[in-house]
This record gives C-alpha cells, sequence and structure tokens, in this order.
C-alpha cells in the first residue's frame, strides 16, 4: 500500500504522489455496520500535470550551485554571517587578509589565501542559499494557487440568500461561501452544507479527488483547492495571511525557520571550540618570537581557519534546512524544525490500528463448516448469500469463495425468480430466496434466532467454532439454510479477520531495534485487540479505546520522560495530538486536528509516522556526523601547518611533516583550499543526509564512528597532500 | 631482575593493588555520602561552623558554601604565613613575603600545591601542620565534595538539590581522608619516613661539612600530602627526599595513595547512580589514559640513546638510585595525571618527550585519574561533551544517564572546558611577552619555554608540579600563578555545580535499545579520543614549539 518503507532517502524522482494508495479512511468502519467509506483507487503513475515543480527531489544538482550563487553573495552581509559565529571568524578572518594583501601586493601567498578564505566563506553561505532554494521553487507554485480567488460570500450568512462577489483575500473568519463545481475554494474552512468531491493535488500533489462533506470527520477543506462536483456551503475558519497555504509558503521558504534546540546547543559547542582555536593561535605569537619564528598575520589567520570547526558551521543551517525538506518531500509539512527532532527521539509511536497497522475492514479469511456440513456445501451458501452484501465483509467472503474453493462468482441478475434479502444495519443479515430455498448469512446472534424462528435449533459444534473465532480476534459469521419448508440449519461458521498490511511485523520490529516501542490504539475489545496485536507484532495495545484513554496513556508516557509520537484526524484527536511531543494530523482531518498537530501529512497516510521518525534521526545523524568529520580533520591540518611554520626555527620539527609537502606555503595554501573544498564536497551529503538505516544504538555509532570519525582523520591527508602536489605543479611556486 | 622486569613489576602490583581496593573504598566512600547518622565529632563541628548538615542545598547554595569556606582558608593561611615568627614552634624563620604568602595560599586552598618556596628553609612547624596540613585534608574534601554533588545531579531526578556541602566536607575528612591517612602515616613511619616536632639538627658529614636537617611531622604530611592529592612537600626535594619517601616500597605505596581515591571514585559514582558498569565505562578511560602515560614515559626514559644513559640503563639525569627509571616513570606519570604534584624524581630532567607527556597529562584537564573528586567531575564534564558528539551520532538528541544534554547543559560544560586551556595558554603567552617567562628560565630555547609552558599548565590544572629550572619565586609569577591556581580550581566548580543542578531537575529518560550505551567499551574509546582530541588540538601548536621541538631533535 502506502508509504514503501524502502523509499530511499536520496528519493530522485519527483516524487510526491507515488503513493499508489488510496485517500485513506477517515473513520475506522465498526464491524459489520455495512458502512462504505468512500476510497479512491489512483491510477499507480505519477501524474505530471499536478506534481510538476512542487518538490524538487533529493538529488543534488551542481547547476544549483550556480543558481544560488546571488543568495550567497547576499548573506556576506556581517549582519546575516554573525548568526553563524564560526562562518563569521572566517569572514573577519577574510577582510584581515585581504587588507593585509592589499598593503603588500606583490606577495602571491598572501593573496592565495584571502581568496581561498573568502571562497570558504562564500562556500558556507552557498549550501545554505542551496538548501533554501529548493524551497524557494515550492513555494512559487503555491503561491500561484492563492492569487487572484474570487469568493461568492453569502450576504447575511443565509445559505440560501443573496451572494456577493469578493476577493478571497477579504474573507473574515466565520463567513460563508459558496463552491460550485469547477470553482477554487477561497479559503480554509469547514463544509456545514452539502457534500462535494475536492481535487487537493494543488497541496497534496495526488490527484485522486477527495469528499468533503458537512458534519463529521471529513468537513475541511483548504483554500486553493477546487471543488469538482456538487455545491458546498464553507465556513471559514482562518484569517486571511494565515491560511494553511500561507503557513505552508512560509515553511518551505525557511521563512518562519528558528534555529531548534539541538541545533542552538550544537552551536554553543562549536563557539566555545572556535574561541578555543582562537586562543591557541593568539597565544601562539609569543610562543613563535622566542622561538625566533615570528609568524605573519596572514599564516596565523590561516591556521585559525583551518582549526575552527569550518565544515559543520558552514552545513549547519543547510543540515536543518534540508531536514524539513526531506519530510516536505515526503509530503509531510513539519510546523516547526522542533518537532522533525523531536520525531528522532520518539520512544514510543502510538498507532491506529484501523488504516495503520490493519487494511481497516474484515475479510473473510475462513470457511468453517459445521454439522456434517461439506467445505463446498458451505461455501456455496455462504457466497449466494453475500451476493447481496455489498459491504467489504459481504464483498471478501464472495471473493473467498472463488479463491478457496474455485466457485465462480455470480450476479444476482443470474437466478430467476431469485428474492433477495440485502445486509442492513438492522437486520444484520443478508440472503437469498430463491425455489423455497432461503439462505442467510450474518451477524451470530442475528442467524440463530432467524434460524430459531424458522423451527432450527443452535447447534453445538456451530456455538464453539464461533466462539474459537471470537477468542483468536476474529468475528464469526454464521451462514444458515433452511430448504423447501424443513427446519433450518446452520452450515457453518465464517471467519471473519481483520488483515494487518503486509510487512507490518518486520517493521515493528525494526522499530523495536531503534528502540522504539509500539502501542496499537484500538476501539476492539481486548481479546480482539491482543489478537491483531500479537500479529502484527506491536509491543502493547490499548483496547476499548476512547480519546480519553488515549491522552492518558501519552501523558503516562511523558510522565516517565518518553517522547510520544501518534497521528490523528478526527476533531476528538485534537487534544491527544496537542499534548503528543510529535503529533502528525491527517490532511483530511478536521481543521480542529490540523491545528493541534505539530505536522500535517498530506498524504493522510498514518503509517508514514515510522518515516518521520527515521527522517528526524538522520537528520540527528548527519549533525553529529559532519561534527564529528569536522573535528577529526583537524589533526592532519596540524601536521600540514605546524611544521611549515616552524621548521625553520626547529629542523626538528620537520619530522612531523611526514606526507612530505613541498614547501611551507603550499602545505598551508594546500590545507586551506581543502578546508574550503570540503565545505563545497559535503554539500550534496548534507542536503541528503547520511545514510540511515535503523540500527541498534550501538552498531549505529560504531558505524558512523568508523565513517565519520576515522574517514575525518584520513580524508584531509589525502587531500592535502593531492593539492600540495597540484600546487608545486605551478610554476614560480613551491 | 632487571630494571625493566623490575617496572613492569610494579606496574602490575600497583594495578592489582587499586584492582583490589577501588571496590570496597568505592562502596565505603557512597555510603559516607549517602549515609543519614552523623557521628558525634561531627556534630560538634557543625555546631561550631553552626551549619545544619540535613538542609538540602540547591547548587547556588553549595556553592556559595564551597567558595565562602575556601576564601576564609586562604584569607587565614595568607595571615598565619605573615605571622609566623610571632606564633609559638617557628623555628626562627621569618615570615613569608606577602607575594610568596598568597602564591602558596591560593596554591594550598586550590590543591595545587605549587611551592615557590623551599619547606625546610621557610615554612615554621605550625605553619606546616595547622595551616599547609589542614589545606592539605579539607581543600581535597571540597573537591571531593564537588564531585559527590555533581554525582547527585545524575543520580536524583525532579528536584534541584545537590545534598548539603558542610555534610559532605566534614564525612570527607572525618570518615575517608583521616582514617586512611593515619594508617598511611604509620606505615611511612614503619617504613623510615620521620615524624616528630624537634629543632633544626646540625650534623658533620663525612667529608666534615656541615648540614642543617630539619625534622617535623613528616610521614602524617606526606600520606594526606599523596592521599589528597596535594603534593606540597614538608622538604623542597618532595619524594625524593629520604625522610619524606625512605625506599622503593614506600615510592610504591606513595603512588598507590595518590591513586586510590582517583580510581574507587568511578565506583562510588556508579553505585551512586545505581549502575557500577557506568562507573566502570569512567574508570577505563581515566586507566587508559594513565597506563598509556606509564608505557610511554617509562619506554622514552629507558630507551634513551647516548652513552651516559646507556652507561646508566636509561637515563638517570635528576633521578634517584633508589627508584630508578621505572619507579621514577610511574611516580612521574601518576603525579601529573592526579593533580598530585609531588614528585620523587626531576621531571625537568625528563626526556624531552616524556615531558611532553607529562605536560598532555595535565593538559587533558587532570582527569585521568585526576585530583580527588576534580578528576571525577571533569571527566564526568568531558563525557558529556562526547555524548553529545557520539550521541547525535546514534540519531537522538544527546542523553547521558537519562539526562537530556540541552543547550543549558553543553553551555556549562563549554565553560568549563574552555576554563583551564584560557588560563595555560593566556597565562604562558602573557608571561612570554612580558619577558617574565625567559627572565625565569634557567634553559634557553624549547626546553626554556616548556619551562614557562610547565608552570602556568601545572598551576591552572591544581598539579603543583613544576620543572625545577624555571623560577617561579617572583613577585610577577608568585601572583599570576596564584591566580591561575584559584581561577582554575574555582571557576570550573562554579560551572560543574551550576551543570549538576540542571541536571538533578530533570526528569530521566528511560533507555531504550535506540539509547547511546555510556556503560559500554565503545563508550570508553568515545571518550577517550574526545579527550585526547580535543586536548590535542588546543595544545597541539605550544606543545610542538616546546617539547616536540626538543624531543624530536634527539
Amino acid at each position: 500500500m502506502t508509504s514503501d518503507l524502502k523509499r530511499t532517502m536520496d528519493n530522485t524522482s519527483t516524487a510526491t504522489s507515488t503513493s499508489t494508495s488510496t485517500s485513506p479512511t477517515a473513520t475506522p468502519p465498526s464491524a459489520g455496520s455495512g458502512v462504505l467509506v468512500p476510497r479512491q483507487e489512483t491510477p499507480g503513475g505519477q501524474d505530471s500535470e499536478h506534481t510538476a515543480g512542487r518538490i524538487g527531489g533529493g538529488l543534488f544538482d551542481p547547476k544549483q550551485l550556480l543558481t544560488s550563487l546571488p543568495d550567497a553573495l547576499r548573506k556576506l552581509d556581517p549582519r546575516v554571517m554573525v548568526k553563524s559565529p564560526v562562518m563569521f571568524v572566517v569572514e573577519i578572518g577574510s577582510v584581515l587578509t585581504t587588507a593585509l594583501a592589499v598593503a603588500d601586493p606583490g606577495g602571491w601567498f598572501g593573496w592565495a589565501i584571502t581568496v581561498w578564505l573568502w571562497l570558504t566563506v562564500l562556500f558556507a553561505n552557498l549550501a545554505e542559499a542551496v538548501a533554501e532554494g529548493r524551497g524557494k521553487a515550492q513555494a512559487d507554485t503555491l503561491r500561484r494557487t492563492k492569487t487572484g480567488t474570487v469568493a461568492r460570500r453569502l450576504a447575511n450568512r443565509d445559505t440560501q440568500g443573496p451572494e456577493e462577489r469578493v476577493p478571497g483575500t477579504e474573507l473574515r473568519t466565520g463567513d460563508l461561501v459558496v463552491c460550485e463545481a469547477g470553482e477554487v475554494i477561497p479559503g480554509d474552512g469547514d463544509v456545514i452544507e452539502g457534500v462535494a468531491s475536492v481535487d487537493e493535488s494543488a497541496i497534496t500533489g495526488e490527484s485522486a479527488p477527495v469528499i468533503r462533506e458537512s458534519g463529521g470527520d471529513r468537513s475541511a477543506v483548504t483554500g486553493g483547492t477546487k471543488v469538482l462536483s456538487d455545491r458546498i456551503v464553507v465556513e471559514i475558519t482562518a484569517k486571511p495571511g494565515e491560511t494553511f497555504i500561507d503557513r505552508m509558503i512560509g515553511l518551505v521558504e525557511g521563512a518562519a525557520r528558528q534555529k531548534t534546540p539541538n541545533e542552538i546547543a550544537l552551536n554553543i559547542l562549536l563557539a566555545s571550540l572556535t574561541v578555543i582555536f582562537l586562543l591557541a593561535v593568539v597565544t601562539l605569537q609569543p610562543f613563535a618570537v622566542h622561538a625566533g619564528a615570528e609568524q605573519s598575520l596572514i599564516v596565523l589567520t590561516a591556521l585559525l581557519v583551518c582549526l575552527i570547526p569550518t565544515t559543520i558551521g558552514a552545513l549547519l543551517s543547510a543540515i536543518g534546512i534540508a531536514g524539513m525538506d526531506r519530510l516536505v518531500q515526503r509530503n509531510v509539512l513539519a510546523m516547526s524544525g522542533r518537532a522533525v527532532e523531536a520525531a528522532g527521539d520518539v520512544s514510543t509511536l502510538l498507532l491506529d490500528k484501523t488504516g495503520t497497522i490493519t487494511h481497516g475492514n474484515r475479510q473473510a479469511a475462513e470457511f468453517l463448516p459445521v454439522q456434517g456440513a461439506s467445505g463446498e456445501e458451505l461455501a456455496d451458501a455462504a457466497q449466494l448469500s453475500s451476493l447481496a452484501d455489498k459491504t467489504p465483509e459481504g464483498r471478501s467472503v464472495v471473493v473467498l469463495a472463488k479463491e478457496r474453493y474455485g466457485l465462480r462468482e455470480r450476479h444476482e441478475g443470474e437466478l430467476a425468480h431469485a428474492e433477495w434479502v440485502p445486509f442492513t444495519a438492522q437486520t444484520r443479515m443478508s440472503g437469498v430466496d430463491v425455489d423455497g430455498t432461503k439462505v442467510r448469512k450474518g451477524a451470530a446472534q442475528a442467524v440463530l434466532s432467524w434460524v430459531t424462528e424458522q423451527g432450527g435449533h443452535a447447534p453445538e459444534d456451530a456455538l464453539r467454532s464461533a466462539e474459537e473465532v471470537s477468542e483468536a480476534g476474529g468475528t464469526p459469521l454464521l451462514v444458515a439454510v433452511e430448504e423447501d419448508g424443513a427446519a433450518a440449519r446452520v452450515l457453518g461458521v465464517i471467519h471473519l479477520k481483520d488483515v494487518v498490511k503486509a510487512g507490518m511485523r518486520e517493521r515493528f520490529g525494526r522499530l523495536r531495534e531503534m528502540g522504539i516501542r509500539t502501542v496499537m490504539i484500538t476501539g476492539d475489545n481486548p481479546l480482539t485487540a491482543k489478537a491483531i496485536a500479537d500479529e502484527a507484532g506491536v509491543d502493547d495495545f490499548l483496547a476499548e479505546a476512547t480519546p480519553e484513554d488515549k491522552m492518558a496513556l501519552i501523558r503516562h508516557e511523558q510522565a516517565d520522560g518518553k517522547l510520544v509520537a501518534m497521528t490523528g484526524d478526527g476533531t476528538n484527536d485534537a487534544p491527544a495530538l496537542a499534548q503528543a511531543d510529535v503529533g502528525v494530523a491527517m490532511n483530511t482531518g478536521t481543521s480542529a486536528a490540523k491545528e493541534a498537530g505539530n505536522m500535517v501529512d498530506l498524504d493522510s497516510d498514518p503509517t508514514k509516522l515510522i518515516e518521520v521518525v527515521e527522517i528526524g534521526k538522520q537528520l540527528l545523524i548527519t549533525r553529529g556526523a559532519l561534527t564529528t568529520f569536522s573535528i577529526a580533520n583537524d589533526v592532519a591540518k596540524y601536521f600540514a601547518i605546524i611544521p611549515a611554520m616552524f621548521a625553520v626555527a626547529y629542523p626538528s620539527l620537520d619530522d612531523l611533516n611526514f606526507m612530505r609537502l613541498a614547501s611551507p606555503e603550499s602545505a598551508i595554501l594546500a590545507a586551506v583550499i581543502f578546508n574550503a573544498l570540503i565545505i563545497v564536497a559535503l554539500v550534496p551529503l548534507a542536503l541528503r543526509g547520511v545514510r540511515y538505516r535503523p540500527l541498534g544504538a550501538d552498531r549505529m555509532l560504531r558505524r558512523n564512528l568508523g565513517l565519520y570519525g576515522v574517514g575525518g582523520l584520513i580524508a584531509p591527508f589525502l587531500g592535502i597532500k593531492l593539492i600540495d602536489l597540484l600546487i608545486s605543479l605551478i610554476p614560480g611556486v613551491g | 631482575m632487571s630494571d625493566l622486569l623490575a617496572a613492569v613489576a610494579q606496574v602490575s602490583a600497583l594495578i592489582a593493588a587499586l584492582a583490589l581496593v577501588h571496590r570496597p573504598l568505592g562502596d565505603y566512600m557512597a555510603r559516607v555520602y549517602s549515609s543519614e547518622r552523623h557521628l558525634r565529632v561531627e556534630r560538634w563541628m557543625y555546631r561550631a561552623v553552626g551549619a545544619d548538615p540535613d538542609a538540602e542545598m540547591r547548587w547556588p547554595a553549595y556553592l556559595r558554601g564551597v567558595l565562602a569556606f575556601s576564601l576564609v582558608s586562604v584569607s587565614l593561611l595568607y595571615l598565619l604565613q605573615r605571622v609566623q615568627d610571632k606564633l609559638p614552634l617557628s623555628l626562627g624563620f621569618a615570615p613569608i613575603d606577602p607575594d610568596q604568602a598568597f602564591n602558596t595560599a591560593a596554591s594550598f586552598v586550590s590543591n595545587t600545591n605549587w611551592q615557590s618556596y623551599s619547606g625546610e628553609t621557610a615554612m615554621s612547624h605550625l605553619t606546616q601542620t595547622a595551616g599547609l596540613a589542614v589545606q592539605n585534608f579539607v581543600s581535597a574534601a571540597v573537591g571531593m565534595a564537588v564531585a559527590i554533588a555533581m554525582v547527585r545531579g545524575f543520580a536524583r531526578s525532579r528536584t534541584g538539590e545537590l545534598g548539603n556541602f558542610w555534610a559532605d566536607l566534614v564525612r570527607g575528612v572525618v570518615r575517608i581522608l583521616l582514617p586512611i591517612s593515619a594508617v598511611a602515616a604509620v606505615v611511612l613511619v614503619a617504613l623510615g619516613a620521620v615524624q616528630n616536632f624537634a629543632d633544626i639538627h646540625s650534623v658533620t658529614t663525612l667529608t666534615g661539612d656541615h648540614q642543617r636537617l630539619t625534622g617535623g611531622a613528616v610521614a602524617s604530611q606526606e600520606a594526606i600530602k599523596d592521599l589528597g592529592t596535594n603534593g606540597g612537600g614538608f622538604y623542597n626535594a618532595n619524594s625524593a627526599h629520604p625522610f619524606e619517601n625512605p625506599n622503593g616500597i614506600s615510592n610504591l605505596l606513595e603512588i598507590f595513595l595518590l591513586l586510590v581515591i582517583p580510581f574507587s571514585l568511578p565506583r562510588t559514582f556508579g553505585t551512586l547512580v545505581g549502575s557500577v558498569r557506568q562507573g566502570y565505562a569512567i574508570v577505563a578511560a581515566m586507566a587508559g589514559i594513565w597506563l598509556a602515560g606509564v608505557i610511554a614515559v617509562t619506554w622514552l626514559e629507558f630507551a634513551h640513546p647516548g652513552a651516559a644513559s646507556q652507561l646508566a640503563g636509561g637515563s638517570m639525569e635528576g633521578k634517584e638510585q633508589r627508584f630508578g627509571e621505572g619507579g621514577s616513570s610511574l611516580f612521574a606519570v601518576s603525579t601529573t595525571m592526579t593533580s598530585t604534584g609531588s614528585v620523587d624524581s626531576f621531571h625537568d630532567s625528563f626526556q624531552g618527550l616524556s615531558g611532553g607527556v607529562l605536560l598532555f597529562g595535565m593538559m587533558i584537564g587532570e582527569i585521568a585519574p585526576g585530583g580527588v573528586g576534580s578528576g571525577l567531575y571533569g571527566m564526568l564534564v568531558m563525557a558529556v561533551v562526547a555524548v553529545f558528539l557520539a550521541g547525535l551520532m546514534v540519531g537522538r538528541t544527546p542523553e547521558y544517564l537519562g539526562k537530556k544534554l540541552g543547550s543549558r547543559q553543553i553551555k556549562l560544560a563549554a565553560c568549563f572546558i574552555l576554563i583551564t586551556p584560557a588560563l595555560v595558554l593566556i597565562g604562558t603567552a602573557v608571561a612570554m611577552a612580558t619577558g617574565e617567562g625567559e627572565s625565569s628560565m634557567t634553559n634557553t630555547g624549547a626546553h626554556g619555554f616548556s619551562e614557562v609552558l610547565y608552570a602556568y599548565t601545572s598551576a591552572s590544572n591544581n598539579n603543583g608540579s613544576a620543572f625545577a629550572g624555571f623560577g617561579a619565586d617572583t613577585v610577577y609569577h608568585n601572583t599570576a600563578l596564584g591566580l591561575c591556581m584559584l581561577l582554575g580550581r574555582f571557576l570550573p566548580m562554579v560551572f560543574v555545580l551550576a551543570l549538576a543542578g540542571s541536571l538533578a531537575g530533570q526528569t530521566p529518560v528511560p533507555a531504550t535499545a535506540g539509547t547511546l550505551r555510556s556503560d559500554k567499551p565503545l563508550f570508553t574509546g568515545v571518550l577517550v579520543a574526545t579527550i585526547v582530541v580535543v586536548a590535542g588540538l588546543t595544545f597541539f601548536p605550544a606543545l610542538a614549539l616546546g617539547p616536540l621541538a626538543e624531543g624530536l631533535a634527539v
């Protein structure tokens, strides 16, 4: 079904609507109630008309570096730079070396260092600009849907009264507007009258229309979406400028972006490292003077820039923006970066059973004949009696009969003189009377009373079978037949089962390995709940759950210091969504739910919660990995620069120059160039995020330490040596 | 037995003894600091200072206690030195000069025990016993109290309370330091150390020279000097003096005393936070660094090339024949890495690279295993930093022992780790820039620079040992080093206690399979790497111009 977990992190296509899925079921059908949930099957392919330009894809395109250049240059403004203390120091250093180079215009070395220091700053700004640029394109597309809608406002708030035409931007909360087929809904609101199919592709990228109707949990409509059929009256719930689209534009543009708690903490650590290295470099001069090797300010500045953690300093904000962006690519809007970070920390996932763990409707899984009836006989009667049952349960009986016993599917029209008894919520039975034979199928109680009415009795083995099915968490349906006026007899039991989606057990297993406990929330009785919980492999379940129970569970988990994530769509989910640390509201849900959650899933796919957690973790890992890499890099830079500075005064220090770099100048320059280029080299990684696999903490740490810690130690030795070789090839240098 | 084999045997015996003792001692200390009972003698003391030992303190109150007590200590010790000539047991010594008295007061209260004087020719019996020896006990107990407060920060939840400073201070002295040093003093006397209040003896040596021998309460001061990782010797020659450290056995005993509390406190920590494995991870990081230092210095000293060294079986300049290369190297590494600073050989005379190792042992912040108490809290702060980096790499916002490490915690930890490098580098740089450094050097070039670097590294990290060539008794250095000692001791305590307070107030996060395990060898490795890399990157340029330039030239 929907989100395929293996969707790789470097999501190559412009894939928003890869979800070939159904628009989700907003309300779980209660067993046997026969309520049909609107489900629109979507064709598997992508609808390019709707997806074009929406998502910039996960791949880094070198062209973005060029297009983002103007933005990067604008960011050289010191008032902007000061927000990133590390890069601000580099900028000050660049200004200093520029002044020194101007004062001594003859020295190539000063100019070379100056140019590369400016490039270092520029590369850092480019990384951020590229990350932001991807959001800007999306924002532009969204803006287009916003402009120029005209609203048909009802003058007196009378749904049948006169209309007036006003621009969409003038609507106030509480206004009533009419929308008919072909019109764009002018603002966020709730349907208070009518039912309509709505094309929400402008927001979700999903081309299949969805049903919006007054009352219930599917009443919310979003401004900018288009009514395809019928007429609805919408009560506006959002102020102008604060609509969902407005917020979405703000989010993808990063305008509302604030530093997240962990980003702030990391920035503090980086700033303090910068101070330490600043001290180490500033105090070096008196030591050097004593050694008889006074250093030029250019060399000291170069040393400082190489030491301070520029790599992570340059990429930190790009990593944060890209993390939000990766969520957007999966059609999830996070209202704050804080929520994304919290997702990485989640230790309890609350998952609704229906639609998330199971397919959302019960299906016939088995025929259990009783009283000597044969399987074929039971299947035949079951099929016949289910033809008039249009509920998914009824359909599944027909399908099972075909699959198990090869019974050809029959249609109501095929049988002459047949009198069909359709399924209703009152009778809870369906069946057919044909040629003096009456066949019935339905809820155990209903069929048993029918059998008794027809002079039959309740056979013990049928009751036992029904009991067993119940104990296994299923729902038993009875099939009975009355032939030619004889006493009615029960043929057997149909085992209706909540079918767990494929692959859920593995998924929960992986979550467990990541240290995340899954709790299934269901309105079922504890027996049924336990059976499904066991089958799906969740760690715990909450049966017969009311919204209050859910709330209490969240509070209980949080009191133990755990972070809780959940999804929800109904108005009664809103308090729990607000209470949860990560609350993902379904886009199909009510505005109350969307308001309460800190993320909105435009695909309305509850299983996506798992991906949200993974993206949160990936964001944190990327930060940690690049910080480690950045610090580990310094070791090699010391081995390049220190001998270059002091081997003249103390020839013994040339032993440290085991890279055998050509000359002091080329060694220092090589370190500075490496320091600048590594930023550009790591931009794709920062945007894409490091590869994430759900592993236990130990294995994950070992893997990332090896890759980014040890790798960070070794890489610059190779890089600096290579750059030094190239520099020494330039005539007149080295 | 060859010298090398003897060295290996000594290290092995030492490790075995520490392994044997750290559990009972660590558990005992945990009981001492969590006990509800007060001894009668303790009650007297509380009454004397008017403290309520059962009142829980939040971190500002705890800090006020630490600072107030230390300020009073500095003042009293200063005063005592300035008027020692007018008090009993003066031995006829003159009062100490103001700058030196300040330096000494700062030195002993900050548990540094840097000595810019010669004990036997400057300090009266009363100053030595009522002043210096008392500070040996209480300054050590203050360090342990702060460490315990830090541990409580991890162990406690949903409260800002860190215990009672006065109770922790008094218990540290009465129940831990006094009993152990009493036993150790008796053993040292049995091994030949002196213990008296005698006047100065004048003796005529075999060659007919006259020599003045000062006796005193040497063995008792020796015991607490090492046990409390103080390091201030009764005699100028410190533990190289036969009255302080008569033979190889007493040498090994003194090394054991240096290390026993710092290596046992992680056990106390583990016990108090409810997981001894957490303590093992910390002690393993300490032991790993310490052992690497011992091996490096021992090897460098044995392997030194040159005719004289080969005849002597190693570079023996500045070392006692009684202890040899092995005993001297083991002592030197242990004393520099425990912030003790007592010496049984002259660090100035060690090989260039060995000197670098000794310097580096201090530069990592005296945490492997570090001073009593200060080693543990310093290591825990480094663990906070290591967890912050490594924790991100497992995909969670960092947490250590169930406590979240957010911006406040990182801010405090960052301030903590900034202080001593800043003091070392700025102190050395100002001394070098003003010429005060060069005028106090005995040697020129790289080694001369090492002397200055060593002095400021030692003072700022509260070690107290010196490259003996450095002429420390100038007004400038007495003042500057005194300030380094005080700031290097008490500023970090401010941040440690604030950090402990912020941790104690949190609700713990339960550990899951996704949580970074801080009780595994992998974490110990990360911790060691963080310590070495951060200190290495900070001090590499300075080390390159001192010990590396000198050592690589050989």
